[in-house]
């Protein structure tokens, strides 16, 4: 079966003035895109391989378009308009299982944006940054994955994209402004969603 | 005899001079940001100039930076288990200083010949290993698009076959397994201001301001 370029749950300027539409209409349209095609052509000559030596050659191109492809999906659903720009829910934590995780081990939100923004901009190249549900300590931890590997030993909570065409057009170099400006669109409801499936029941 | 304020007044000059005489003594200098062989917008309309001027003074000088505070605390480590955990940070930043100081100098405007090959030894073995220029530059570009991440597409000389090969590294990896006769920066960084997500327009439009002239030095210096 073909994948596809899920569509995005807002229109492409809902996330202004966090992050603008024209990185949006880019990232969506011909990023993820890109990773779709090239994911369905790597699986079309995966199909055809007929010997380890094949399908071996074809695992970085599977890995690299598969993870893109699993990444954005999961990116485009855990932002939302913001509710401080008065359009969504985007940035709003609300009591509930996320909360108590959260602040079970950073002691509050602001502490995780800190060590999640640092970890993430350590990332030395292109890559992802995580919040993710460990499932063996049933606790949240910070994870980063480089270029488009999927993230595999946690479950994954919150992914932000820190490749530059993520950013670059609307805070050039300064990473540390985007990392900032994008918690007012995360979707931590979705966020809570994922976490509430991953442990198996709403309490921790 | 100083006053207690001379003396005061002297201390950080001479702390500083004490520490950076001992780092000479380790081999260690500073790194710092090389100018611009020409000015920012001298690469148009390849290369724009809002891109070099942030490429230049924002990135550079941040590995520059980066590689200097990671050379700092290097000196001070007193364990090997201390150097393995700054190694990441110097060869990071290390790399990108490496890298971008050879790609300034193997970038040039079209007035100093940006984009032009002459006949001599470069022309030469371009044509002996890929058979034309316009071959290697197919070559060359295919091989730069399909890096997974941000790195570098490199023109490199084997030492060992003697032959001009294309290869590419990841990240800020510097080139060590050739001499490095040409390298193109395909980090996001370099291009996307102008380009989008266009790469190949970018590659297309980077062989004309591509310094052949200080390549074919590369090249010379490197099959003594």
């Amino acid at each position: 079966m073909s994948n596809t370029l899920p569509p995005l749950p807002y229109a492409y300027n809902a996330l202004e003035p966090y992050i603008n539409e024209q990185i949006m209409t880019l990232h969506h349209t011909k990023h993820h895109q890109t990773y779709v095609n090239a994911l369905n052509a790597a699986e079309a000559a995966y199909a055809k391989a007929s010997t380890p030596k094949e399908r071996i050659a074809l695992q970085a191109a599977l890995k690299f378009n598969g993870g893109g492809h699993i990444n954005h999906s999961l990116f485009w659903k855990n932002l939302a308009p913001s509710a401080a720009a008065g359009k969504g829910n985007g940035g709003v934590l609300k009591d509930g299982p996320l909360k108590s995780a959260i602040e079970q081990v950073w002691g509050s939100l602001d502490a995780l944006k800190k060590e999640f923004n640092t970890a993430t901009l350590g990332i030395q190249g292109s890559g992802w940054g995580w919040l993710g549900y460990n499932t063996q300590t049933k606790r949240l931890e910070i994870a980063t994955t480089p270029n488009q590997d999927p993230l595999l030993s946690l479950v994954p909570i919150i992914g932000v994209d820190i490749w530059e065409h993520a950013f670059y057009l609307q805070y050039l170099n300064v990473k540390p402004d985007y990392l900032n400006a994008i918690w007012n669109v995360i979707n931590f409801e979705e966020a809570e969603a994922r976490l509430v499936e991953a442990s198996g029941n709403s309490k921790l | 005899m100083l006053s207690f304020a001379a003396r005061n007044a002297l201390k950080p000059n001479v702390c500083r001079a004490f520490a950076a005489s001992a780092r000479q003594v380790r081999g260690i200098q500073t790194a710092s940001l090389p100018p611009l062989p020409y000015a920012y917008d001298a690469l148009e309309p390849h290369i724009s100039g809002e891109i070099m001027k942030l490429h230049h003074q924002k990135h550079h000088q941040t590995y520059v930076n980066g590689l200097n505070a990671a050379e700092e605390a290097y000196s001070k480590t007193t364990s090997v288990k201390e150097q393995i955990a700054l190694q990441a940070a110097i060869k990071f930043n290390g790399g990108g200083h490496i890298n971008h100081s050879l790609f300034w100098k193997n970038l040039a405007p079209a007035n100093e010949d940006g984009g032009k090959l002459v006949d001599g030894p470069l022309k030469q073995a371009i044509e002996r290993d890929f058979g034309s220029v316009e071959a290697l530059k197919k070559q060359f570009n295919a091989t730069t698009a399909a890096i997974q991440g941000s790195g570098w597409g490199w023109l490199g000389f084997n030492s060992g076959n003697k032959k001009l090969e294309v290869v590419t590294t990841s990240n800020q990896d510097p080139l060590i397994s050739h001499v490095p006769i040409i390298g193109v920066d395909i980090w996001e960084h370099a291009f996307y201001l102008q380009y989008k997500n266009v790469k190949p327009d970018y590659l297309n439009a980077i062989w004309n301001v591509i310094n052949f002239k200080e390549a074919e030095k590369r090249l010379v210096e490197a099959s003594k």
